[in-house]
């Protein structure tokens, strides 16, 4: 019966046999890198940034109540109306319903990752609304019926002979493998549909409480169309997201462009404080904020990874995660993939079901130093396997690990354990590589090293005699 | 009012109750570094800037020119609407977008191409066929070679984004050093009104969405001009 | 100084000679050292694993065994790090949580131990050739050990140092990762050995043995050529 571990098994073992794969992930990265790299050296302390920014998120997570309070009394305040969502459902309901009263046909959405937790997309489909994906990532997964690869780059595993391909295919357009070309074909495509939407949907990437503001980091251009033009604003967000004061935008929008992108700024970072004011010659008439919990207050209740709830969504831990890299987005078989996604998601999803994330990592610890905000990733998935140990241990690790305490904890029968693994090392031998083989896992791809004739135990206890 | 958000109050409080969680490990002093710079503690990690206006003006130069903006230092407002009438020969512009503003009125004066203004609203079609849109601006950012824009500023959210070539025109005076400084303006000039829209701009539209390849003009303006009026 | 040597489980069955080097590289150093036999296993694969308590019955053992210990060095990046950073979590709570601490405050990794407890870099070490050095995640990330490998191998006589372009890259073994999730570990084994290659190094070196093992495993069945040696072998090496 396939569960969500074993498709991931099968999953990361499709992604990892193709090496072609493997090496354009890589190659993707590379620039990446390099240009991170740079805007980090280009900081006076990268790590005092960050410090900072771990401390401002502690402060707005850990008084999450107060701080999502005052930016809802800021932004009605100005005609915004602020939803409650205590799940997907009620989220989802709510857009449907703004959609209905307000005769949308048309609409019109920038990159926003909650939107995909919810399934916001598959809904409005359903009852008949056309919904166009304005990011040309987000766009061109879309169009080819895929989900996001990557929190922030969603195509970033295609190659621009299959976009041109596909927009052959979609689109009638010439092939080309310019891709330069390629995204003046989207844009073409686009500027229709900015006039022609009613109603543009959002993400978020800050909620500020102090003036009441939500702010959008993008470099295309697409979320400040889709926030322009549309009579209806809906912005999207998890109730984490919320900061306490304008200015902490000055040290997160530098920090999410360097982390998640090795910008130094991206192209545009706008912050909205509410629809069309009196005066003004444009903008929604209407703006909407749903505010979405689907159980990131259970999160919020471990306080031990509490500090999760602080992620600001950049992807840093993904690129440097060498797992993410060599199995890619689609093995995680979720919308959060990578270290943050294998921390949150048994939070956001059921620890039975997901805690194999946790345990499909090597603990290196890339991911926590990556992180802009010091999320203590790589100790949480730790703390994850130990949560789901007791809450539903796998039998044979159990029985597996009960023998090991057992050995170990009594270093005379460990003698003996293994004086006799000496007596059955040739038997493996034997099988070595082969289906017989108990040790497979390994041998299939690397040499195990045998046994050292004696332990260094014995040749102590022969060489320096009774010194302890 | 919705019973969502009462249930969510409620379960924040009863997440937080009596449930402190450990404070992240740091090791660099947040209150030092406050003080050192009146209270904007993140000033002490962020790039440096010159205190002077020249270093100012010549680090937003370097930067925003590295990402491709077009910044064109001016004497005089006479000088910037040469550069303008070079841009609209060149470029073959046949209709322009604009608003009513100081600097843009003064920029635009005597220009011989039909401009729509957005100011007193507009219609999309007339907006979107436009060649270029010109804005005024609330501050340049040294640090970041960035361009604020707001409403009032800008005329509207669309004329800065919709035309695929967009042009600010700019005083010297206009230049802060930093983004504490442009919120610090923002907060002075508007108090608690604040306009619903404004916008850090940083170079024209760009995309990595294509196998990490930078390509600029993805959905918002291909080019970016400054005429920065000394 | 009296050092208590503590020998990694695997080191004992698999690599004593590596326990060895660093026994004779510290008795060279002029210092008394010492093997306290009841030690077994510092916990970490059943702690890895989310079995707390089976993994504190073997941290006990460890700790029993150091008790009267003055320092406790191990030439192991991981097992370090289980000692040094996870017993306090490991016994919070218990009864016998601060001996864990106590034992975490006085235990070092082998290169850290030369270089920031002795002051020592160079030990009289000779080995000729072309070397690259991966750091241990371990190591690297919770201990911070980085520059103590390299300070060492720069005063060992005919050692070149050549640095591969991942080497801070993790290879992989991450304990019972290495069989549960076999493929990822093997593909992240096949990009670290990939980099070795392209130093031109004849030997590629480690602070950690289960790094060595991974690495290794997969150099000797490409039959690559490329020797594995742990550090402490290599400043043993005269």
């Amino acid at each position: 019966m396939a569960t969500q571990a074993s498709d991931f098994q099968s999953l990361s073992r499709r992604y990892t046999a193709d090496k072609g794969f493997r090496a354009f992930i890589q190659k993707a990265l590379g620039g990446y890198y390099k240009k991170r790299d740079e805007n980090k050296a280009n900081f006076r302390d990268w790590q005092g940034a960050r410090d900072l920014a771990a401390e401002t998120k502690y402060e707005a997570v850990n008084h999450l109540d107060t701080y999502l309070l005052e930016f809802e009394k800021k932004i009605t305040a100005r005609g915004a109306k602020v939803f409650w969502a205590p799940n997907a459902q009620a989220a989802r309901d709510y857009i449907l319903e703004v959609a209905k009263e307000n005769g949308v046909r048309s609409i019109i959405k920038s990159k926003t990752m909650t939107s995909e937790e919810i399934h916001l997309n598959d809904a409005l489909e359903k009852e008949g609304y056309g919904v166009f994906e304005s990011d040309l990532g987000e766009y061109i997964v879309q169009l080819r019926k895929e989900a996001p690869f990557h929190l922030v780059f969603p195509a970033m595993h295609l190659t621009r002979g299959q976009i041109s391909d596909l927009f052959q295919k979609e689109l009638g357009s010439e092939a080309t493998d310019e891709p330069e070309k390629l995204t003046m074909i989207a844009r073409d495509v686009m500027r229709r549909k900015y006039c022609e939407a009613d109603m543009g949907i959002s993400g978020t990437n800050f909620a500020v409480a102090e003036t009441g503001m939500i702010s959008i980091t993008e470099n295309e251009g697409n979320a400040r169309l889709t926030t322009s033009l549309p009579k209806i604003h809906v912005a999207l967000l998890g109730i984490e997201k919320v900061l306490p004061r304008l200015e902490d935008l000055s040290l997160f929008l530098p920090m999410l462009a360097t982390a998640g992108a090795g910008q130094a700024m991206t192209c545009y970072n706008t912050m909205y404080a509410g629809p069309r004011q009196p005066g003004e010659p444009d903008g929604p008439e209407q703006m909407h904020v749903v505010l979405l919990d689907n159980r990131r207050t259970e999160l919020l209740a471990d306080a031990e990874q509490r500090d999760a709830l602080g992620c600001i969504r950049c992807g840093a831990c993904l690129n440097v995660c060498p797992i993410f890299k060599n199995i890619g987005g689609y093995s995680y078989g979720t919308t959060y993939g990578g270290p943050i996604g294998s921390v949150i998601t048994p939070h956001l999803r059921g620890l039975r079901d997901w805690k194999h994330l946790s345990a499909a990592s090597s603990l290196c610890g890339a991911c926590t130093e990556a992180c802009p905000v010091k999320i203590d990733l790589h100790h949480h998935l730790l703390q994850n396997r130990r949560n789901g140990a007791k809450a539903a241990p796998n039998p044979l690790e159990k029985i597996a690990f009960g023998g090991f305490s057992l050995m170990m904890g009594r270093p005379a029968i460990y003698r003996l354990a293994t004086t006799l693994g000496r007596v059955f090392q040739p038997l493996q031998g034997l099988v070595n590589g082969t289906i017989l083989d108990p040790l497979r896992a390994w041998t299939g791809s690397r040499q195990f090293p045998s046994l050292a004739q004696k332990s260094f135990h014995d040749q102590w206890k022969k060489e320096r005699g009774g010194k302890r | 009012m919705n019973p969502g958000r009462a249930i969510i109050l409620n379960r924040i409080r009863e997440a937080l109750r009596n449930n402190p969680a450990p404070r992240p490990h740091t090791s660099h002093s947040q209150a030092e570094a406050a003080a050192g710079h009146n209270g904007h503690a993140q000033r002490e990690w962020l790039p440096k800037v010159g205190a002077m206006l020249h270093e100012q003006i010549e680090l937003f130069e370097k930067i925003s020119e590295g990402l491709k903006t077009e910044c064109h230092r001016v004497p005089t407002m006479e000088a910037a609407r040469e550069v303008l009438a070079k841009l609209a020969s060149e470029s073959g512009w046949r209709k322009i977008a604009s608003h009513s503003h100081r600097d843009t009125d003064a920029l635009l004066e005597g220009i011989s191409l039909p401009v729509v203004r957005t100011e007193k609203g507009y219609a999309i079609d007339d907006l979107e066929s436009c060649d270029a849109g010109v804005t005024g601006c609330e501050v340049l950012v040294a640090q970041t070679g960035g361009i604020m824009v707001s409403v009032e500023s800008a005329g509207g959210r669309a004329l800065s984004v919709l035309p695929p070539h967009h042009v600010v025109i700019a005083r010297a005076s206009q230049m802060v050093p930093d983004l504490t400084a442009a919120f610090e303006h923002v907060k002075r000039r508007y108090g608690k009104n604040f306009p619903s829209f404004m916008s850090f701009i940083t170079g024209p539209s760009r995309t990595g969405d294509i196998e990490r390849i930078l390509v600029l003009g993805a959905h918002g303006p291909k080019r970016l001009t400054l005429l920065l009026v000394a | 100084m009296r050092i208590s040597l503590f020998v990694p489980c695997f080191v004992d069955q698999l690599y004593p000679n590596v326990a060895w080097s660093a026994v004779r590289v510290l008795e060279g150093l002029g210092h008394e050292v010492v093997f306290p036999a009841g030690q077994s296993c510092c916990g970490q694969p059943p702690f890895n694993s989310g079995f707390w308590d089976e993994a504190r019955s073997a941290a006990r053992v460890t700790m029993k065994a150091f008790r009267d210990a003055e320092v406790v060095v191990g030439p192991s990046g991981s097992c370090v790090t289980m000692m040094k950073v996870f017993y306090p979590d490991l016994f919070k709570g218990e009864s016998d949580e601060l001996e864990a601490r106590e034992l975490a405050a006085k235990t070092h990794e082998f290169s850290s131990f030369l270089v920031n407890v002795l002051g020592v870099t160079d030990v009289g070490a000779k080995f000729e050739g072309k070397v690259t050095f991966h750091d241990g995640c371990h190591g690297l990330r919770e201990l911070g050990i980085k520059s103590e490998p390299r300070a060492l191998l720069a005063k060992v006589k005919g050692l070149e140092l050549i640095e591969m372009c991942e080497a801070e890259t993790c290879c992989g073994f991450g304990g019972t990762f290495a069989v549960k999730y076999a493929p990822i570990s093997t593909a992240m084994d096949e990009v670290k050995c990939a980099s070795i290659l392209k130093t031109g190094a004849g030997t590629v070196v480690s602070n950690d043995s289960s790094c060595l093992m991974q690495i290794r495993g997969m150099l000797e069945k490409e039959k690559s050529g490329i020797r594995s040696l742990h550090l402490a072998e290599i400043l043993a090496s005269k």
